[in-house]
């Protein structure tokens, strides 16, 4: 039979704790390209498997100001630049007038930024991977816990790192082909 | 001009460009007679001509909102295309016609010119300058040289021009029911005519109403000189029999009376409506008056004796509501020089008003109304006289009527012969007497029963009277023929045509001449003709030209005469019919907007509202606020009306000043026959009116026939204090001369400084213009004059009752009625409102789109192209001066529309708000102009918004305020200048100056 | 009910969630209802009225592009009637679901988990209903878009002080951003239902709207941060839409309209109006899918005592209105005040009170404030409140301002109720599709809610 390629070996777990704590012991053991999968956020798991840099915040930083400043000029070129009138007597340059498209702009950019901005770090959408492959990873959206060491990882092997899951006394072990 | 241009053209003012009028009248000029009609169904079977069809009618065709909706069948016009369709091109007249000068006499496309001509209301010409773009007549103008006009105009004259477009004109001769022609008409009535001729003429009946044209006099008269045995009766439902019959009381012969009211320090009113049109010489009265109502000036004063509130009465000094049969006792009194003690009339009223007119002596006049008993007319005759106003401020002439004879008598004997059988020719010229002649007479049924072997009926409409006619030859408009008539002061203006006759109309002049077997002879040869008699000489061509240019003939102005007084009136048994004070009287009245029912089929004297109760589409049974609390009446309850036996049933109408046990009905309405606007309007109450009281009946009984009516007032509530009982809101600020002169700033209160703003304002006076206008609310008298002209001018459209009722009504300039004080007797103010153009316009603050800006001269511009109808500006008018397309109002498909509207202003569409410009065309043709010759626009008067052009009391001024001297900008800096709400500050640019009245100081009026 | 109900009684807070449910038997009985179960009679009862009145909105909207506006009661110088009424009433309804899911998750009130999701849908399909009658209110529809800024051969643009550009962007802005926020929101359980769903199109749906989530920790990291600041910005939001839109009447010169109260009321007006709706949707819900572990009585109560909160502070506003009309001095203000209580339309006002402040004073009963039938039918009252305000402040303003003349009454027709009762049948028909293919409860939300979802320090 032809063997495929090897994307990680998976452990299963039965609750965030068990998870959390697996996760933390493989990243003590100097794992470094791990993840792990649970059906809902878990506070802890983050920086159980040592991610800690997050970028989305600043992204919609940047979005909020680009929308702000966008949305005043907008208004400003409009009303002083590009077709100055009369209206009702009026400055050209009404800015109390103007702070409220300014604002709307500013949450609309921010929050447009947030979002995607979030999807394009996570990488999604992305329809296919691998861990798909684990039948038993289904699971991952209802009540199981999953944690993969994946084969790029230095000290990756099939036998080392199965024999090290296993220490960590998961549900069931599989490799995850690619 | 070549041939694409001429191409173009012709689509602009033809209909359905497949099929026009030129082709279909191909197609019809091989066929005449009988086949004329049948060749044009089988025309209507051809495939263009349905395709034409279905073009004009799906619109409104299948109306939801507003089925059988009067503006429904505005626009259902298009359906009437069978014969509009054919008539959408214009020709000018064929016959020379002279320019009035302003422009260059010839035509320069896009340049309107102006012609000087008079249109005619019961004899009585009024001058008038029409406009006409590329040979259509789309604007009348006053005639500013005549003295007649001095420029102003009034309501019937400023319609005329949508009269003249009306696509339900008769549009062609017709006999039995059959359309026929000229030529068969001519030819038949050959036979009838020679019979006659045996018998001198003596079964030949002509009834014409009040005709003051020379020309056509003269006609008759040779007419009659051919068949001596003929009659000519005349007869108006409007006449001025009792005016005929005071003055012959008087002087022993017919005389017409003129008044000189810029002379005249006190006036008296016996009932008289002097400053509303309809009037003999309004337009000229309402200029004197005004003239002397200028509190800076030696002012003159205004006692008025009313039977039923009218816009002359509102502007008095002194009112008195008083029922009509009442007014003679007053005449009686003042006929005895005061002598008389004025027994139970009400002293503090006349005392003071005896007084004013013994201190005035020379320098008074009394104005009697023409439905006043001929013995008032002539105490008043004796009254003037005693006051030695003769000569000073009263003036006496020859009749402008040509035929001055009892009328009403006249038409009695006409139907007594037609019922006796001694009729065989009955030619009816103009009128509807079958619709109009006293109840009494029973005239209709005279003429459909009795044994008249011809019976011709001339006319502009197919009407009730034609209905009972074998032959009805269809008018010509007085716009499109040529004639001559008299004004009120007699001078004589040539009418001239502005375009050849829409439907082939014959005038007048023609049929009659057709009568004298001359059926080929021109309306332009006859009147010519005549006036060549009446000026031989080899310079007749300039005598001619120079008539038609100036719109009046030089030297036919009736030189004053003073009759003797035979008479001795004070003597004179009373005539009215002694009414003892608790029997119900009735008032018949002209209508204020559609006359004697004339005018029913003018969509625009329909929507006029009428100046006291802003109705429109309607008449209705005016009662007084006691008798309506004693009856338990409420506005638009139905009652039931009975006068001798004969009953109408008509809505209820509660009018504030209307003296009590006694309503006023209006005239004209419930027409059966008008046409597809005035069929059906309003309540006919001709069926009360009888020769014994054509004006004035006692002894009418009023019960409540149950149910309601809905009326169409365009302003609901007519007072300035709220319901919360706070102080009146002060938007016509009125004082006393006295107080006035005590405090001349007293309209200036509560008015913001002009540094009173949080930013910087624009600076106007960088500009050259800054238009402004300012609105005299003294001169103002409500004669709706403004109304008429901006929707000529400004292309306003129609609405109909259904959509007036829902406050949809479009007029651009609206003029508001108040009443103050005394229900029985208020105070009542008119107050024009056209758009403020604020500088700092809270319309413009809220167009999301910027549809509605501001121009560097200070016009408050309204964008259709841009506007997408949110309707948020008109929320945020604290005037309410904008008008929105709620549905598609205009017609568009009715090709005479698009002939009369006016080119230099664009049609509104449906879902668009639009609103007064201040005349914006008028503007930049004026600029235009200027720079042509690199000045600046004068201030010479030529520049004229359409309501100040028309505006008979001159009192609205419109014009630059960045020049100091302008006139506008001198009214402006008056003391009795304000702005409208201006505690808003919204800086309207247009300004009221305020109302001062001039009440006896030692009479406290009664009214508060 | 009733033992719940008693449970209720002696403990102050009922649980947000009934004891007993572990992360199998939440995720089983929420995605049931929309893979397994079968479709109820009264879901196609429901689905087919709302669809009935939809197609009666539609028409009468086209019989409306086809005639024009004048179908309706408006004139001068009422412009404005029924549509910016039904607009005012939708927007402000749809400021619960945002506010629920935005407001409350700062405010770390967990108990919202079970009712966000269906809030937010509602707030969806109310401010499309509402976005309908900006549009069609206009004389021509079909040139609305020049409400945008987009360059053009005129050269010419929006005019920016105009209080109807400002609820252009403000409605738009709110409309995207609670989309988002829903949306990314679904995106885990979408995952869950992928995962779950038998049939195969189901899977390929779910699966692509799913966007490939898996859950893994660094995801689930950004997706929180992101899903916070979403509901930071959406707060300011929520709170700026209905001010916006009060700033239609309050920048007016008409008297009623130019007054500084309005925001601060129109938003507590909103959130009124919103939780009736909440209830009135979720009462028959959590009957209708026996929900009632998830949306127990403490939800009821807490969104009873909002009620009650926000209806005060509406009842202030009106408070502070009449009082200034005597206060002011001002002859328009005093006038509208007179005329709101002895005018044409006073009966209006008076209901107005009745069901804004005098009615919903029956929540301050507990037992009432846990008791379904009650709560649906004080919420009712409120919504209809609510929309007699509106009519209130639209129309009976600008019926009588400053020129006696020009004063008028407004009826509607029978097209505006056809237009209004259509939008009714819209949002139903939604909210109907939304339970029957999307779940309706935030599934992993509720699984953080379960004990076992603590992560035991070792």
């Amino acid at each position: 039979m032809k063997t495929t390629p090897i994307y990680g070996m998976m452990a299963e777990f039965d609750s965030a704790s068990d998870l959390v704590a697996a996760a933390r012991k493989t990243n003590e053991a100097g794992y470094k390209k791990i993840d792990a999968y649970s059906p809902f956020p878990v506070e802890e798991l983050a920086e159980a498997i040592g991610f800690h840099k997050n970028g989305v915040p600043l992204v919609t930083l940047i979005g909020a100001l680009i929308g702000g400043l966008c949305g005043y000029f907008m208004q400003y070129w409009f009303a002083v630049d590009s077709y100055p009138i009369n209206v009702g007597g009026r400055p050209y340059h009404s800015w109390p007038a103007f702070i409220v498209v300014t604002f709307e702009m500013t949450i609309l950019f921010g929050g447009i930024a947030a979002v995607f901005g979030m999807l394009a770090l996570n990488g999604l959408p992305m329809p296919y991977h691998p861990v798909f492959n684990v039948p038993r990873f289904a699971m991952a959206s209802k009540d199981r816990f999953f944690l993969i060491v994946f084969s790029t990882d230095p000290k990756y092997s099939p036998t080392g790192t199965r024999q090290f899951l296993e220490s960590l006394g998961p549900r069931s072990i599989s490799e995850v082909p690619s | 001009m070549d041939y694409a241009n001429q191409k173009k053209k012709a689509e602009d003012v033809c209909p359905g460009k497949k099929l026009d009028r030129a082709t279909v009248e191909a197609q019809l000029a091989q066929t005449k007679g009988p086949e004329y009609w049948r060749s044009l169904e089988e025309l209507a079977g051809t495939p263009e001509f349905q395709e034409m069809l279905h073009r004009e009618f799906p619109k409104g065709a299948s109306e939801w909102v507003d089925s059988f909706s009067r503006r429904g069948f505005l626009q259902l016009m298009g359906a009437s295309l069978a014969m509009a369709g054919m008539t959408g091109c214009t020709k000018l007249p064929l016959e020379p016609i002279v320019p009035y000068v302003k422009q260059p006499e010839e035509v320069v496309p896009g340049r309107p010119m102006f012609y000087a001509t008079a249109t005619t209301l019961s004899g009585y010409a009024s001058p008038v300058l029409v406009e006409s773009h590329l040979g259509r007549p789309t604007k009348i103008e006053g005639n500013d040289k005549h003295p007649a006009s001095l420029g102003g105009t009034d309501i019937f004259a400023q319609a005329s021009i949508l009269g003249m477009y009306d696509p339900d004109r008769s549009q062609t001769i017709i006999k039995r029911g059959d359309v026929n022609s000229w030529a068969q008409f001519v030819k038949e009535i050959k036979g009838p005519l020679a019979v006659q001729k045996g018998l001198g003429g003596a079964g030949i009946r002509i009834l014409t109403p009040t005709i003051s044209s020379p020309t056509l006099a003269d006609q008759l008269r040779a007419f009659l000189k051919v068949y001596p045995q003929a009659k000519w009766h005349v007869y108006e439902p409007v006449n001025r029999d009792n005016v005929l019959e005071g003055a012959k009381l008087a002087f022993g012969q017919p005389v017409e009376t003129r008044y000189e009211l810029s002379k005249a320090d006190v006036i008296v009113s016996l009932d008289a409506d002097f400053l509303y049109a309809g009037f003999p010489g309004n337009t000229r009265y309402i200029r004197d008056f005004a003239k002397r109502r200028n509190p800076d000036a030696p002012m003159s004063r205004f006692y008025a004796i009313e039977s039923t509130p009218t816009s002359t009465g509102a502007k008095a000094d002194h009112r008195l509501p008083m029922r009509a049969s009442a007014v003679e006792r007053v005449a009686r009194v003042l006929g005895a020089n005061g002598k008389e003690a004025f027994s139970s009339l009400s002293e503090s009223f006349f005392e003071p008003m005896i007084g004013d007119l013994q201190s005035q002596r020379g320098s008074s006049v009394v104005v009697v109304g023409d439905h006043q008993s001929p013995v008032v007319h002539a105490l008043a005759h004796l009254v003037n006289e005693q006051l030695g106003n003769i000569g000073q401020t009263v003036f006496y002439t020859d009749p402008v009527d040509a035929n001055p004879v009892n009328q009403t008598e006249s038409l009695r004997d006409l139907v007594a012969d037609m019922r006796s059988g001694k009729v065989d020719l009955l030619v009816i010229m103009g009128g509807n007497p079958a619709y109009d002649a006293p109840a009494d007479l029973g005239f209709a049924d005279a003429l459909k029963s009795s044994n008249i072997s011809l019976r011709i009926h001339h006319g502009l409409y197919q009407n009730e009277t034609s209905e009972y006619c074998h032959w009805h030859v269809n008018e010509s408009h007085s716009l499109e023929a040529w004639s001559d008539g008299r004004a009120y002061d007699g001078t004589v203006s040539i009418v001239q045509p502005l375009i050849a006759p829409l439907y082939n109309g014959k005038s007048a002049h023609e049929l009659v001449s057709a009568l004298l077997g001359i059926g080929d002879a021109t309306g332009f040869d006859i009147v010519r003709a005549y006036w060549q008699k009446q000026h031989p000489g080899a310079d007749f061509e300039a005598f001619w030209r120079k008539s038609l240019h100036d719109g009046w003939v030089e030297g036919t102005t009736y030189s004053e005469k003073t009759p003797i007084r035979t008479a001795t009136p004070e003597k004179a048994t009373n005539t009215t019919p002694p009414s003892d004070s608790n029997s119900l009287e009735i008032n018949f009245r002209r209508d204020p907007s559609i006359y004697d029912g004339q005018f029913a089929n003018n969509g625009w004297l329909q929507e006029l509202p009428k100046p006291m109760t802003k109705l429109t589409w309607d008449n209705a049974v005016l009662v007084g606020p006691k008798m309506a609390v004693r009856e338990h009446l409420a506005t638009e309850d139905m009652v039931t009306l009975e006068l001798g036996g004969r009953k109408i049933t008509a809505p209820v109408w509660i009018q504030a000043g209307h003296p009590d046990n006694s309503v006023t009905v209006y005239l004209g309405y419930g027409r059966t026959r008008a046409g597809r606007v005035g069929t059906g309007a309003g309540f006919d109450v001709y069926p009360l009116r009888t020769t014994s009281a054509l004006w004035i009946a006692s002894g009418g009984k009023l019960s409540k026939a149950g149910g309601t009516y809905k009326l169409a007032s365009t302003q609901g509530y007519q007072t300035m204090d709220t319901p919360d009982g706070a102080p009146p809101r002060p938007l016509v600020r009125e004082a006393s001369l006295e107080e006035y002169r005590k405090e001349p700033k007293f309209a200036q209160e509560g008015q913001p400084p002009k540094e009173l703003t949080l930013y910087p304002g624009y600076d106007y006076a960088k500009q050259d213009y800054a238009w402004g206008m300012a609105i005299d609310l003294n001169a103002c008298v409500g004669c709706n004059n403004c109304i008429i002209a901006c929707q000529s001018e400004n292309n306003i459209a129609v609405v109909g009752k259904e959509q007036v009722v829902l406050g949809r009504h479009m007029h651009w300039l609206r003029v508001d009625a108040y009443y103050q004080g005394d229900r029985d007797n208020p105070k009542a103010f008119f107050q024009p409102v056209p758009c403020m153009q604020c500088e700092n316009a809270p319309c413009e603050l809220v167009c999301p789109v910027g549809a509605t800006v501001h121009s560097s001269e200070g016009l408050n511009d309204m964008i259709y192209n841009r506007c997408i109808g949110t309707r948020y500006c008109s929320n945020n008018c604290p005037y309410k001066v904008r008008r929105f397309n709620f549905l598609l109002f205009q017609d568009w498909t009715t090709s005479q529309y698009k002939m009369m509207r006016n080119p230099d202003v664009s049609v509104r569409s449906r879902g668009v708000m639009e609103k007064c410009t201040y005349c914006v065309q008028r503007i930049n043709e004026r600029r235009i102009d200027a720079e042509r010759a690199d000045e600046k626009i004068k201030d010479d008067g030529t520049l004229q918004t359409a309501c100040q052009q028309s505006c008979p009391a001159g009192a609205i001024i419109f014009g630059n305020i960045n020049d100091p001297n302008s006139r506008v900008s001198k009214l402006k800096a008056q003391d009795r200048n304000y702005g409208l709400l201006a505690d808003l500050n919204t800086r309207p640019r247009t300004t009221y100056l305020a109302e001062i009245r001039n009440p006896k100081p030692e009479l406290t009026p009664e009214r508060g | 009910m009733a033992d719940h109900t008693e449970d209720v009684i002696e403990n102050r807070s009922a649980p947000v969630i009934e004891p007993g449910h572990t992360f199998g038997s939440v995720t089983d009985k929420i995605s049931s209802i929309v893979l397994t179960r079968p479709t109820s009679t009264g879901w196609f009862i429901g689905f087919g009225v709302g669809f009935l009145l939809t197609m009666m909105m539609l028409f009468a909207i086209g019989y409306l592009v086809v005639k024009g506006t004048g179908i309706w009661g408006i004139t001068i110088p009422i412009g404005w009637g029924f549509a910016i009424v039904n607009f005012v009433w939708w927007i402000g309804i749809g400021h619960a679901g945002t506010l629920i899911s935005a407001i409350l998750l700062l405010l770390r009130q967990s108990w919202r988990n079970s009712i966000n999701r269906f809030a937010e849908a509602m707030t969806l399909f109310a401010v499309s209903a509402a976005g309908i009658f900006p549009l069609i209110h206009t004389g021509r529809p079909w040139l609305a878009y020049w409400m945008f800024p987009y360059p053009n051969t005129m050269n010419y643009w929006p005019q920016f002080r105009s209080p109807l550009i400002w609820d252009v962007f403000a409605v738009s802005t709110y409309f995207t951003i609670s989309l988002l926020f829903w949306f990314i929101g679904l995106v885990p359980d979408l995952a869950t239902l992928r995962d779950r769903s038998t049939n195969r199109v189901a899977q390929i749906i779910y699966g692509m709207l799913a966007l490939g989530w898996r859950g893994s920790a660094r995801h689930w990291h950004r997706y929180e941060s992101a899903y916070l600041l979403l509901a930071g910005l959406a707060t300011p939001l929520v709170l700026s839409v209905h001010t916006v839109v009060s700033f239609d009447f309050a920048i007016g010169i008409v008297p009623g309209w130019h007054t500084t109260i309005f925001p601060p009321y129109f938003v507590a007006g909103a959130i009124y109006s919103g939780f009736a709706m909440v209830l009135m949707l979720a009462i028959p819900i959590r009957k209708l899918y026996s929900l009632e572990d998830f949306i127990t009585d403490r939800h009821l109560q807490n969104s009873a005592k909002v009620m009650l909160a926000t209806g005060w502070i509406v009842a202030y506003g009106y408070g502070i209105e009449a009082f200034m009309g005597w206060y002011s001095g001002n002859r328009n203000d005093a006038f509208l005040l007179w005329n709101r209580l002895h005018g044409p339309y006073a009966p209006l006002y008076w209901s107005l009170l009745i069901c804004n402040i005098g009615i919903p004073q029956v929540l301050w009963i507990r037992k009432l404030r846990t008791c379904p039938i009650g709560l649906f039918l004080v919420s009712l009252v409120i919504l209809i409140g609510m929309w007699l305000e509106r009519f209130v402040i639209v129309v009976m303003s600008l019926h009588r301002d400053f020129l006696t003349s020009s004063w008028g009454m407004y009826y509607p027709t029978r097209w505006d109720w056809m237009t209004y009762i259509g939008t009714i049948g819209m949002f139903l028909t939604a909210m109907f599709l939304f339970v029957r293919i999307l779940p309706m409860i935030s599934i992993f939300e509720m699984r953080t809610l379960l004990p076992e979802a603590e992560v035991k320090p070792e």
